[in-house]
């Protein structure tokens, strides 16, 4: 067995043991029925007679039957295990991941940077935010029990509650290349206290909040996304997990896909009561930038008091002209 | 004593070989490639094999060693498994086995051969010019944008090869609808016609997605339109679900006919008919249907929302059960048979076996918590060559030793095929056994070079292999050697029911049959009564005798 030192593998393996158990049981069962069938009516002689059996309607009912739900009761206990691995905890840490040929970039909450190795505090639940330069990458420690994709040109999350101290494995699972089998590296968890120590050195740093709230500024977002510009573009505090309205009619959530694809492609999902008149940021943010900025963004939705004055833009009534065009007079928020 | 004219030597000369439009010519003319094609994709595995066994790869190169797995992957799945049964026993049997004289279109049939050398050509092609590095699955945006290697000529040697499969599909349908034998209703076909109908419906259907998936792949490369690109304002995951939607399916395409072997099998060396015929019948055709709605259980862990997933798990698990049902009514069938061990029959059991296990832990995959970890590491690699290897390539070996004396007249060595079966059995289990376990300790497949703790798992894998390919290699002569030295074969040598066994000599004459075949009796009518030995039909002229 390999280690087990997350929440989430302990689940899987007992999940695992069950399904070994049952593989066990139907291998030997219908290997001793073969061999045992085999030898009672092995060919004594040339003359053997063997007698006409067609069928047994109940026999094949109930041999559909026990498979069948053997194999339901596999798969609701699956989906349960998926369902677990699909949502993050809504207290977890989130620890940014680039992939690319071939390396794992890994930028923490307070800005520390590492490179094919990742530091996590004991017992601390961890979501990961993922996306590639490249090519589709995956992100997989066995220790954990997880594996997601790492996808160029869409974010992919995962996490894990870390259980047991130690140095464990991290390789990349889909194969990218010449060195698909080196992008591979450590994953180290720690005590919470070392944790915080480890965390205080290296040298001078920027949390991928802080340099998104700069990049805003330096970008010029501020320029349209900001109290004073009239309103031309929609106020971003707070739109973060809300329900937004398009010009097309359509509503949807905001999610760290639809940011990136509202930076990347303005055109491409217009804002009701908006123009389309953002420029495209394509090839001017790098992977990472876009990261920070959506950081900053989840940000100022959940913590209003990050906002300061650039970014507060609360007291902006642009609340009603986004309701005005309301064809079904709901209310969004 | 004059020699017996039958369709080998009916015509000697190399162009009566090119241009026969004998059915019987074209699977031998399939035979010779497909076995070149898994000659070469073997020697690829051998390479990475001995490779794997330090975990710093010393023998090769990071890039060889990813061409040498992806060659084994493109030749063995694409060249080999997928037209092995169908383009080779199929095409020589599924005339003889419904009392027709040739396929429905014999020259259609000999052009697939043509255009399946001519996608071999482009294949081996890419190798000579340098190889290709994508992984036989091709995944974007590598392939299309960031591999340095011969991406496009390989693309259009699979795309050119489909086609030689839908042609032989097509033509497995029509003669199958229309060109029975009096008396020869659906219900008394034998299973393995059952299961090429099947399979033919997957080629047919199924095909024609991969060929344009890898056409956009080369548009893509070639123009840089973007479909699968992100960079391009493609989507990279859109490729994985149209390669999926036909090499799910494709699965099923190299494990069907190999059921239909196993049914003929079973019935013949246990002298009994096949328990459950229709269960057995229509549980490949469920397969068929379903497998053609399972293909999300590839991307589990690639953003698929989570309701897609669910479909896709749980038709994953229900057709694990017509599988079931086929290997319990196989084990039933012996039930009060007549059971003799001869070779073929050794690679039937072997092959319950095996793909009991294969076919097991797909399961694991099947479930979508469990697949999170499993998921490309060397638990799917057991998983899969369990099903292809284990099951795929054991049937065809058993079919290859059961239609043998019928194919080419001539006897082999029973001793030394029987040693064999068994050597091949123990090397398979010895090479593939350790990949679910190193699996599960978490070693991602395609990995070159690796963590050492995982070295005893591949020693073992090396070793197995060895053992493996020297059970291949013997077959490579005493089959060989029977063709010169081995005795001549009896019409019905096992003796078995079935018109390519009763009504026609071995090897039979270039249309097949001297009278035609009037069916009379259901299949695998061993265990009949009051006769000495059953006949499922009669020669037309004694009709009336
Ligand atoms: C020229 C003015 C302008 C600039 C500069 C600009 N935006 Fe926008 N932005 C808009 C407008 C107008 C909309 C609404 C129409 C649309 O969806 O394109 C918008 C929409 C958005 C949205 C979607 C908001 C929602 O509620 O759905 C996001 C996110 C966003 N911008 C982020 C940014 C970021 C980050 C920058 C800086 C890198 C930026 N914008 C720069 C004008 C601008
Ligand atoms: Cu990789
Ligand atoms: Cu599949």
């Amino acid at each position: 067995m390999p280690d087990a030192a997350s929440t989430f593998a302990t689940q899987v393996d007992i999940y695992y043991y069950f399904l070994i158990a049952v593989t066990l049981f139907f291998t030997f069962a219908i290997s001793a029925a073969l061999i045992f069938l085999a030898s009672k009516y092995r060919r004594r002689s040339q003359l053997d007679r063997p007698q006409e059996v067609h069928g047994n309607n109940m026999l094949e009912i109930t041999w559909t039957i026990i498979p069948l739900i053997l194999s339901l009761v596999m798969f609701f206990w699956g989906a349960h295990l998926y369902f677990i691995y699909a949502k993050s905890p809504s207290d977890a840490m989130e620890i940014l991941v680039t992939g690319k040929q071939w390396m794992w970039k890994i930028q923490h909450p307070n800005g520390n940077r590492e490179i094919n190795e990742l530091h996590v505090p004991l017992g601390q639940p961890i979501k990961l935010t993922m996306t590639s330069e490249d090519v589709i990458h995956s992100f997989f420690i066995p220790a954990f029990r997880i594996k997601t994709d790492v996808v160029p040109g869409r974010y992919t999350a995962t996490w894990f509650t870390p259980t047991k101290t130690g140095k464990y494995h991290l390789f990349c699972a889909e194969y990218c290349g010449t060195k698909h089998s080196e992008m591979t590296g450590s994953v180290y968890v720690v005590h919470p206290a070392d944790y915080e120590t480890w965390l205080s050195g290296g040298g001078k740093k920027e949390s991928p909040i802080d340099t998104g709230k700069r990049l805003f500024t330096e970008l010029g977002c501020v320029t349209c996304h900001h109290p004073n510009s009239g309103a031309r573009g929609p106020d971003l505090t707070d739109i973060f997990q809300h329900k937004q309205l398009l010009q097309n009619g359509k509503e949807i959530l905001v999610d760290e896909n639809y940011l990136r694809e509202s930076i990347l492609n303005p055109q491409k999902q217009i804002v009701l009561g908006y123009q389309p008149i953002m420029p495209t940021f394509k090839g001017i943010v790098s992977e990472t930038q876009l990261m920070q900025m959506i950081a900053y963004i989840k940000a100022i939705s959940q913590k209003p008091e990050i906002k300061d004055q650039e970014s507060d833009i609360s007291n902006l009534k642009i609340e009603d002209n986004q309701k005005l065009p309301l064809p079904l007079g709901e209310d969004k928020r | 004593m004059t020699e017996q004219k039958h369709y080998i030597n009916a015509e000697t000369t190399v162009k009566s070989w090119l241009l026969t439009v004998d059915h019987k010519r074209i699977a031998i003319l399939y035979l010779l490639s497909v076995v070149g094609f898994f000659i070469l994709g073997g020697t690829a595995a051998i390479l990475f094999r001995l490779d794997l066994m330090t975990p710093q790869g010393d023998l090769l190169a990071h890039e060889t060693y990813n061409k040498m797995f992806t060659m084994h992957g493109v030749m063995m799945v694409f060249f080999f498994l997928v037209p092995v049964v169908p383009a080779v026993l199929g095409n020589f049997l599924v005339p003889i086995m419904i009392g027709a004289r040739d396929v429905a279109f014999p020259r259609l049939n000999l052009a697939s051969w043509y255009i399946f050398i001519t996608g071999g050509l482009f294949a081996l092609a890419a190798l000579v010019l340098g190889g290709v590095d994508t992984g036989w699955t091709f995944y974007t945006p590598y392939s299309s944008t960031y591999a340095n290697s011969n991406v496009i000529l390989t693309g259009l040697g699979v795309f050119v090869a489909g086609f030689a499969s839908i042609l032989t599909g097509v033509n497995f349908i029509v003669t199958i609808h229309k060109m029975r034998a009096p008396g020869m209703t659906w219900f008394r076909l034998p299973l393995f016609i059952w299961a090429q109908y099947a399979t033919s419906i997957i080629m047919v259907l199924g095909t024609p997605v991969i060929a344009i998936t890898l056409l956009l792949l080369v548009l893509e490369r070639a123009f840089h339109i973007g479909i699968f690109d992100p960079a391009l304002g493609g989507d990279p995951v859109l490729f994985q679900h149209l390669f999926w939607f036909y090499s799910h399916p494709a699965v099923y395409i190299m494990i069907l006919p190999g059921f239909g072997i196993i049914s003929e099998l079973i019935a013949c060396f246990s002298r009994k008919n096949v328990f459950g015929y229709s269960f057995v019948a229509f549980s490949s055709l469920a397969i068929a249907i379903i497998g053609f709605f399972v293909w999300g259980h590839h991307m589990f862990i690639t953003s698929q929302s989570i309701y897609a997933g669910l479909i896709f798990s749980i038709l994953s698990f229900i057709i694990a059960v017509p599988t079931a049902v086929k290997i319990f009514n196989w084990t039933a069938t012996l039930y009060k048979g007549s059971v003799e061990f001869r070779t073929p029959m050794i690679y039937a059991l072997g092959f319950i076996g095996l793909f009991l296990v294969g076919g097991l832990t797909g399961l694991f995959l099947s479930s979508m918590g469990l697949d999170v970890h499993l998921h490309d590491t060397y638990f799917v690699v057991a998983h899969f060559h369990y099903v292809m290897v284990g099951g795929m390539v054991m049937a065809f070996l058993g079919g290859l030793h059961f239609w043998w004396p019928k194919m080419f007249g001539r006897t082999y060595n029973q001793g030394c095929a029987v040693f064999t079966a068994i050597v091949i059995f123990i090397g398979f289990n010895l090479t593939f056994f350790p990949q679910f376990i190193v699996g599960y300790l978490g070693m991602p497949r395609r990995y070159h070079v690796y963590p050492e703790e995982f070295q005893i798992f591949h020693i073992l894998s090396t070793g197995g292999a060895s053992v493996l390919g020297f059970g291949y290699l013997l077959m490579f002569c005493y089959l060989p050697y029977s063709l010169i030295k081995g005795k001549k074969a009896t019409a019905n040598p096992w003796p078995a029911t079935g018109l390519e066994w009763e009504q026609t000599t071995s090897p039979p004459p270039t249309l097949n049959f001297i009278h035609d075949p009037v069916v009379t009796e259901e299949a695998y009518a061993y265990a009949k009564k009051n006769e000495e030995f059953y006949r499922q039909a009669i020669p037309a002229e004694s009709k009336d005798v």
